[in-house]
């Protein structure tokens, strides 16, 4: 078990997601940097779509009721465990009783805005719908389907004795994505792409955009230089996905992130690629960052660049394992 | 309008296939009718219809896009409106008062009273077009347009689950609290989500709701 002891926690358990019951109006949910979510799993040893706890609030307090291998990827939060420096992107041995925080995230090269607490044998919550993730609407997986408050009590699953792993460079690193100098993600034109004026279609990939305070796990409502229609158009209901970026009648974009609904009817001018949600979901409220025109082709290879990323990650964590146990 | 089908990407992770002309329950019954083709593709993680269009996510993205809309164009031709034989859920309804606080803003708009209000809402047979929004909540085809009102300019922070609204030229009711920026007239009670059913919705397209008439409070 390890219990929370923050007071407004605005922390939830996350796994990647829930992604069969769309058809039932049930969002995805899911961890905002579901690389940081997995590459803990991987550290412990655990299946890769274990349950982890997603802190977006600091400093951010959980104490472990029993002796418990962790680790902390995501956001750098310079945290402690009983006042000694626990190193990110590793995982490290706690006793029962050692309360661990987790401070404001650090700028340094990467600065992330979501930390993830990854425990030996995953965050044991029940299995809803094929996921843990927690659905705020509807109220469910997770912890009683809501965010975690003081005193919750998460029970983390069996696992075999973890052997403590360290050397991820965090992927913030490792995969760097910048134009002119400001972070960026990868969109593909949507269906109504066409349908916005040209000059404002121009400015939407050369003008920076900012993430304003009006964002969260819903959605990232954005600041800048603004999108035209041509002509209104007639809009029907259909189902969407996190990264699709819709475009409101004040024409600032807001991007649908992982507790947005499953469905909408706003204009959509593109989707951020599913491979670059993850840097999106670890921009902290103001930054201001470029959106860069991709096509099919260089979607599928920004994928491959991840899921290439990640095998030499589970090939080296496999590997400390492997000579911890040895 | 558009004349052709459309389809479209969304990033890497899913497609959507918008079918052309009014939305009406013949178009929509072909909408489910390849809604149930594709999602035996072995490409396709589920198949989710919309008002008259269908999203399909991806369990693994394509290499190339081209031949899969052009299955997908192919499957949509073939695709005969699906005439599904689903239950007839009656539903209650207190309308006006206190689980109603927008019916004035309807009546002002409409020119109507309450009580042709009602009798024109709680006339039709709804069929469930399609879920979405949120867990449970289904839209509605069949509203008569004459009651149809803008919806709200400021959304309301939360509504209750079970609030019967108005919004635009449809109407529908809410599986859960939330935001909403729908014009609410009245209230039901009903569970149309419970994860721990199968299937954890109470309708699905196919079915249908009658509104009958409760009470009417002023």
């Amino acid at each position: 078990m390890i219990e929370i002891l923050s007071q407004s926690a605005f922390a939830s358990v996350q796994d990647l997601g829930r992604f069969d019951a769309v058809r039932w109006g049930v969002g995805t949910a899911g961890a905002m940097d579901r690389l940081a979510l997995l590459v803990g799993n991987l550290l412990l040893g655990n299946p890769e779509d274990a349950a982890g706890v997603e802190a977006q609030v600091f400093p951010f307090e959980v104490r472990f009721e029993a002796d418990l291998t962790f680790a902390l990827t995501g956001a750098d939060c310079a945290a402690i465990l009983d006042g000694v420096p626990v190193l990110p992107w590793a995982s490290t041995a706690a006793h029962a009783g050692q309360v661990l925080r987790l401070g404001l995230p650090q700028a340094g090269r990467w600065r992330g805005a979501r930390a993830y607490l990854t425990v030996a044998g995953g965050v044991d919550v029940p299995m809803v719908l094929g996921s843990r993730s927690t659905q705020l609407r509807g109220a469910i997986g997770g912890l009683d389907g809501r965010m975690l408050r003081h005193g919750d009590r998460l029970p983390a699953g069996d696992a075999p004795a973890a052997t403590l792993v360290a050397g991820v460079v965090p992927p913030g690193l490792a995969l760097p994505l910048e134009a002119d100098g400001l972070p960026s993600v990868r969109v593909l034109p949507a269906a109504e792409y066409g349908a916005f004026t040209d000059a404002s279609l121009a400015r939407f990939w050369t003008e920076p955009w900012k993430i304003t305070p009006q964002s969260d796990r819903y959605g990232f409502r954005l600041a800048g230089a603004g999108l035209e229609l041509k002509t209104q158009l007639e809009t029907r209901s259909h189902g969407i996905v996190p990264g699709v970026i819709q475009v409101p009648h004040s024409g600032q974009p807001i991007v649908q992130m992982c507790d947005a609904q499953p469905s909408g009817g706003y204009p959509k001018v593109g989707t951020v690629i599913e491979a670059d949600l993850w840097r999106l979901g670890q921009m902290p409220i103001g930054t201001r960052f470029r959106f860069l025109r991709v096509d099919w082709e260089a979607a599928l290879a920004a994928r491959d660049a991840v899921d290439g990323w990640l095998a030499e990650v589970r090939r080296v964590a496999g590997l400390l394992r492997a000579r911890k146990a040895a | 309008m558009t004349q052709a089908p459309a389809v479209s990407c969304l990033g890497t992770s899913a497609m959507l296939f918008e079918a052309p002309g009014e939305t009406t329950l013949t178009n929509q019954q072909r909408i489910w009718a390849l809604a149930r083709e594709v999602a035996s593709w072995p490409e396709v993680r589920e198949a989710v219809p919309g008002v008259n269009n269908l999203l399909l996510s991806f369990s693994a993205a394509p290499k190339r896009l081209e031949p899969l809309e052009m299955r997908l164009l192919g499957a949509w031709r073939e695709a005969a409106a699906m005439p599904l034989d689903g239950r007839v859920i009656e539903l209650p309804v207190t309308y006006g008062g206190e689980g109603g606080p927008h019916m004035a803003d309807v009546i002002a708009h409409t020119g109507l009273s309450i009580e042709e209000i009602v009798a024109i809402h709680a006339s039709p047979v709804y069929p469930v077009y399609a879920l979405g929004s949120h867990p449970g909540y289904c839209y509605l085809g069949g509203m008569d347009p004459r009651i149809a009102t803008p919806r709200r300019k400021v959304p309301v922070i939360r509504i209750p689950g079970g609030a019967v609204s108005i919004g635009g030229a449809q109407t529908g009711v809410s599986a859960s609290d939330g935001p909403s920026g729908w014009n609410t007239i009245g209230t039901t009670e009903m569970v149309f989500f419970d994860a721990s059913r199968d299937p954890p919705v109470l309708l699905q397209p196919g079915d249908s709701i009658v509104f009958t008439v409760a009470e009417i409070r002023k």
